[in-house]
């Protein structure tokens, strides 16, 4: 694969994936002239046998996209079709639906932090090295991740995959009893959610932006997760800011119907996973871009933990383009989830019945949520008879993987062009480091991983 | 009593085409990992894509089904590297969701989900790794259940077989004391037919099973399907319930096929 003054580096722990997930870097002259995220996963094909499934089907069904966020697909899922037949679940029933979605935030994002992310912070290969030097912060981690799963188990039966979702809100509600354990459970998780955003505040973090816009759902008074409007602030060169600018710049919105107008999706031969545009320009979802949109909105108590964090305070128009500080924005995050959750427990009233109906029509419904990783959006056309005829499913990592690219780019370049020349083992290290700041979907992301633990 | 390090026994987790819920599992076993790591080194991924790596290793848990060319060789190379070989969950052990494609034309399902199919590999069919090689044992369930891959690891590592039932649902139920949602409700329940392991988690909220652990040991098509049909399910409805998560079980399979067929 060497060309004369050329040179092609192929990211070695990437291609350990089982390939699935690679990175290609080709070299030329000093300067990197393309990086590829390679997304080898091999296609499900998931939008086409959804064609001529039930109605009903959609949240079990597309839950299998993802085990690490079933409950951002089922909750998608369910949003797509009511949109279609015209029902809006709201009240307590929208409330569960938002506890259950907490649960996920905790597990999933804690998971990223401990296991994933934070090994690069503290020098270590894997968790192995954190479990020996810092054993308390790994075990503190699990606790904190195990009180995510147990609002998941309660509410949905199981962690992964869980049962009691359907189309209308549930199959069956718990009562006040039955959620007062996790109550007990959720307030010694607050703890361990502060700790860790203090501990990850503590890491050394290199100066990095991203030149991208930032896509997240916003629904004004609160941090969004389970609703709201597309809305994408501008990348800091379109008005002539540096791409590590901590400024909010302008905002716009779109409604949801018009989602396949704007994220465009295309198809590139290195990928099985779509690429997608925000209108024709490369943008990020996920924790950085929630921090921007709707930081301002993140309860008092949350906000001073952020800003004690160095996250400056969204409400004086202050913003985190650095990718390598979105390891402080999860933590920030967890520490909402177990907040929020324990403020819909406190406020729970069963409601009478478990689901509202929802009378199938012909039409076309759209529905996006707030995944772990990034804005999730769903769309579903039933027919008269209730069967699916056509679906499009737009996850985050398809979405972000364009900026991955470009984030990858940038980092090798200043490389590059700083300090003697690499090696390929540094680039390697580089690039790794690069793309799990952006947690893709664990398709990626755990292909990453080595997990040992040993007792000294 | 701890093995000395580099000594422990080896465990693989290997990925096809899946939704890494099964080997997330593991991840979710927070109180027995560090108990299981102690004997045993836990190493994810370790292998390039084209060959798997010197091995052996003493226990290979498979998730996935295989449905390209590319993956139909590596898991050879798996089993001969394997001592013994448990597949976890639907797909590597029947099919998964993917073996819709199994009844479809899969270069249209490539046409309508990529513009451009071309750039695709991918196979015509979504098989189970039993389809490929001999396989030790068969961990059931879409996903599987955390307490049963740690009686699977904790069985290999004693050198015994896994004590995992393979009765219905039906057992768990009324074990569980839940109440039968099909007697006392009327509500269309694959219990009877499926295998155990979840704990019977859809009666206990008040749903039908729908059948994600794929078919136990004693299924008796001919007088269960009536009952569905009682319960208001038509001929597509039952086609589609045998045809999601364990598409490729032969049983479903079959069943499936004579629905159709009238």
């Amino acid at each position: 694969m060497t060309h004369r003054e050329a040179k092609v580096l192929k990211v070695e722990s990437l291609a350990r994936v089982e390939g699935e997930g690679a990175l290609q870097l080709r070299l030329h002259d000093g300067e990197v002239t393309e990086a590829q995220l390679r997304i080898y996963e091999p296609p499900r094909f998931f939008e086409a046998f959804l064609r001529g499934r039930a109605y009903t089907e959609p949240p079990d069904i597309t839950s299998r996209v993802c085990g690490i966020c079933p409950v951002a697909y089922q909750m998608s899922a369910c949003r797509a079709i009511e949109d279609a037949c015209g029902v809006v679940v709201d009240g307590q029933l929208a409330a569960l639906r938002r506890l259950l979605y907490c649960g996920e935030w905790i597990e999933s994002q804690t998971l990223h932090i401990h296991l994933l992310h934070a090994p690069d912070f503290l020098g270590g290969d894997s968790v192995i090295d954190l479990a020996r030097t810092h054993r308390t912060h790994v075990e503190r981690g699990l606790a904190l991740k195990q009180a995510g799963n147990a609002i998941v188990e309660l509410l949905g039966g199981r962690a992964i995959h869980p049962v009691n979702a359907r189309i209308g809100g549930f199959h069956r509600v718990p009562s006040r009893t039955e959620l007062r354990p996790l109550e007990e459970r959720l307030k010694r998780a607050r703890d361990d959610a502060e700790a860790t955003v203090r501990w990850v505040a503590g890491f050394d973090f290199p100066d990095a932006g991203i030149d991208t816009q930032l896509l997240a759902l916003a629904e004004p008074g609160t941090y969004a997760i389970d609703s709201g409007t597309p809305t994408a602030m501008a990348a800091p060169s379109t008005v002539g800011l540096p791409e590590d600018t901590d400024r909010a710049l302008p905002t716009h919105t779109f409604p949801l119907p018009t989602f396949p107008d704007h994220v465009v999706e295309s198809q590139v031969p290195h990928s099985t996973a779509l690429h997608s545009l925000l209108d024709g320009h490369r943008h990020l979802t996920g924790s950085l871009a929630r921090y921007a949109i709707s930081g301002r909105w993140l309860p008092p108590d949350v906000l001073q933990v952020a800003r004690e964090a160095g996250l400056g305070d969204p409400r004086e128009g202050t913003v985190c383009r650095n990718p390598f500080r979105s390891i402080i924005v999860r933590a920030v995050e967890v520490l909402y989830a177990v907040g929020e959750a324990l403020r819909l427990i406190d406020g729970y009233d069963p409601p009478p019945r478990p689901c509202v109906d929802v009378p199938v029509r012909a039409g076309t419904g759209h529905g996006a949520t707030e995944a772990p990783r990034g804005l999730l959006y769903h769309r579903y056309t039933l027919d008269t008879d209730g069967a699916v005829t056509a679906a499009a499913l737009v996850p985050p990592t398809a979405q972000n993987q364009a900026a991955i690219e470009q984030d990858l780019l940038r980092s090798v370049q200043e490389r590059l062009t700083t300090g003697p020349h690499p090696t390929d083992a540094e680039l390697t290290a580089r690039c790794e480091r690069v793309i799990r700041n952006h947690d893709p979907c664990i398709s990626c992301s755990t292909h990453f991983l080595d997990l040992t633990v040993e007792y000294g | 009593m701890a093995d000395m390090p580099g000594t422990r026994p080896q465990l693989g987790v290997w990925k096809f085409a899946s939704c890494d819920g099964c080997q997330l599992t593991l991840l979710d076993c927070e109180d027995e990992l560090l108990g299981i790591a102690e004997r045993v080194e836990i190493s994810y991924f370790l292998e390039a894509s084209s060959a798997p790596g010197p091995g052996p290793y003493d226990l290979s848990l498979v998730e996935g089904s295989v449905t390209t060319t590319q993956d139909a060789e590596r898991i050879q190379g798996i089993r001969a590297a394997s001592r013994r070989l448990v597949t976890i969950g639907a797909c590597a052990t029947a099919g998964g969701v993917q073996a819709l494609r199994n009844y479809a034309d899969v270069a249209e399902f490539q046409a309508a989900v990529y513009a451009r199919p071309d750039y695709i590999d991918t196979l015509a069919t979504s098989t189970p790794i039993s389809a490929h090689v001999p396989v030790d044992f068969e961990l059931r369930g879409c996903p599987i259940d955390r307490g049963q891959l740690i009686e699977v690891i904790t069985a290999y590592l004693a050198g015994r077989t896994p004590d995992v039932p393979a009765h219905s649902v039906c057992f768990e139920c009324k074990r569980r004391g839940t109440t039968c949602v099909t007697v006392a409700h009327g509500t269309p329940c694959l219990g009877p037919i499926t295998h155990a392991g979840c704990g019977a988690l859809c009666p206990a909220y008040h749903r039908g099973c729908y059948g994600c652990f794929g078919p136990s040991n004693s299924i008796n098509f001919p007088s269960f399907i009536p009952l569905l049909r009682r319960d208001g399910m038509d001929t597509l409805d039952v086609v589609r319930v045998l045809r999601t998560f364990n598409t490729a079980a032969e049983e479903f399979d079959a069943a499936s096929r004579k629905e159709l067929s009238g």
